[in-house]
């Protein structure tokens, strides 16, 4: 195995054993259920949909929707202040080794396929579209939308994401029998989101990611200045651009190693023949 | 100017300034919000309505 395949492998490593650690109430799988206990107080670095069965913490974007929609507060410091904190000492490495979500397309996008897209005309364009997103379906719309007791509904988990119909729509559905009585167009909406983004991790590298996550979004506003960051050291990099052909997320470490789309996958620094690329 | 904005410095400022925004969010009481729609079956997530 290649030093690029390694450490791919051992990040799926760990990007799993996380994934396993955050959703360790595994009586939740078997009977449909979800944890119910004071774990839930605290947020998850990563997309973890806390209606997940076997979800024990709270998914930070959902945190921050239920706060701001709630009839007593118009903002959510708490889930603000941790996205700011965790974005600040680990930018997108979040994005990277601690995503459930983000494993899943990582996984996905391994499937052959007859031509994977790496990059195409209003690609730079698209990947604003998360922080449209961020600002509009998280934070306005849950602010403003509101009914007549002042709450707002959690706009983006409702109309958008897929990580909650992945992670906990099927399987509550599959077990629970009067939750599939209740089945009707806007699950079959997110069943088609589910389906679209699943077919697009095949071809693309992680679209949700580029595209449309407003984690995402947080945490490449805190990349540039992440305690945990890249650094190319210009005297041994020979310009051979090697780093910027293994990106997926199509970064050229060299011009910018702290790049906001950089989700620290480190492909980059196992690709660099000369180590000229360290952490 | 950018070099100050965008060194490791600012981290940690950024860090040490999101704990107290985070510490702010459970004085007044958050983390109860949180709390009640985590471990209830959150219909929207789910895409059940």
């Amino acid at each position: 195995m290649d030093n690029k395949n390694k450490n791919e492998w051992k990040r799926h490593r760990i990007q799993a054993l996380w994934a396993l650690l955050t959703n360790s109430y595994l009586v939740g799988f078997v009977q449909g259920k979800i944890y119910r206990g004071k774990l839930k107080n605290l947020c998850v670095p990563g997309l973890n949909c806390y209606s997940c069965p076997g979800a024990v913490g709270s998914c930070p974007i959902g945190a921050m929707q239920a706060v701001i929609g709630s009839w007593n507060f118009r903002f959510a410091f708490y889930a603000a202040g941790f996205l700011m904190f965790v974005g600040a000492l680990a930018g997108r490495f979040v994005c990277g080794w601690l995503c459930p979500f983000g494993l899943v397309q990582d996984l996905l996008h391994k499937i052959p396929f007859v031509k994977k897209i790496g990059t195409f005309k209003g690609d730079r364009l698209l990947r604003r579209l998360k922080y449209v997103i961020l600002f509009v379906f998280v934070i306005l719309l849950p602010m403003f939308l509101v009914d007549v007791l002042g709450q707002g509904l959690p706009y983006f988990c409702k109309y958008i994401c897929p990580a909650g119909t992945l992670e906990g729509g099927i399987l509550l559905v599959l077990f629970n029998k009067s939750m599939r009585s209740a089945l009707g167009w806007l699950y079959a909406w997110k069943s088609v989101l589910l389906i679209v983004t699943v077919t697009l991790s095949v071809m693309i590298y992680r679209p949700f990611c580029k595209y449309i996550c407003p984690l995402g979004a947080v945490y490449s506003v805190f990349n540039p200045i992440s305690v945990f960051r890249y650094r190319v050291d210009k005297e041994k990099c020979t310009g051979c651009s090697a780093c910027a052909k293994v990106c997926k997320m199509q970064v050229d470490p060299v011009k910018n190693a702290n790049h906001p789309e950089c989700v620290r996958c480190g492909a980059c620094k196992s690709a660099c023949p000369v180590k000229a690329i360290t952490s | 100017m950018s070099r100050i904005f965008c060194s490791p410095r600012a981290g940690i400022a950024a860090a040490v300034l999101g704990l107290l925004i985070m510490g702010f969010g459970i004085c007044r009481g958050e983390m109860t919000v949180v709390l009640e729609k985590a471990v209830n079956i959150c219909m929207e997530c789910v895409g059940i309505g």
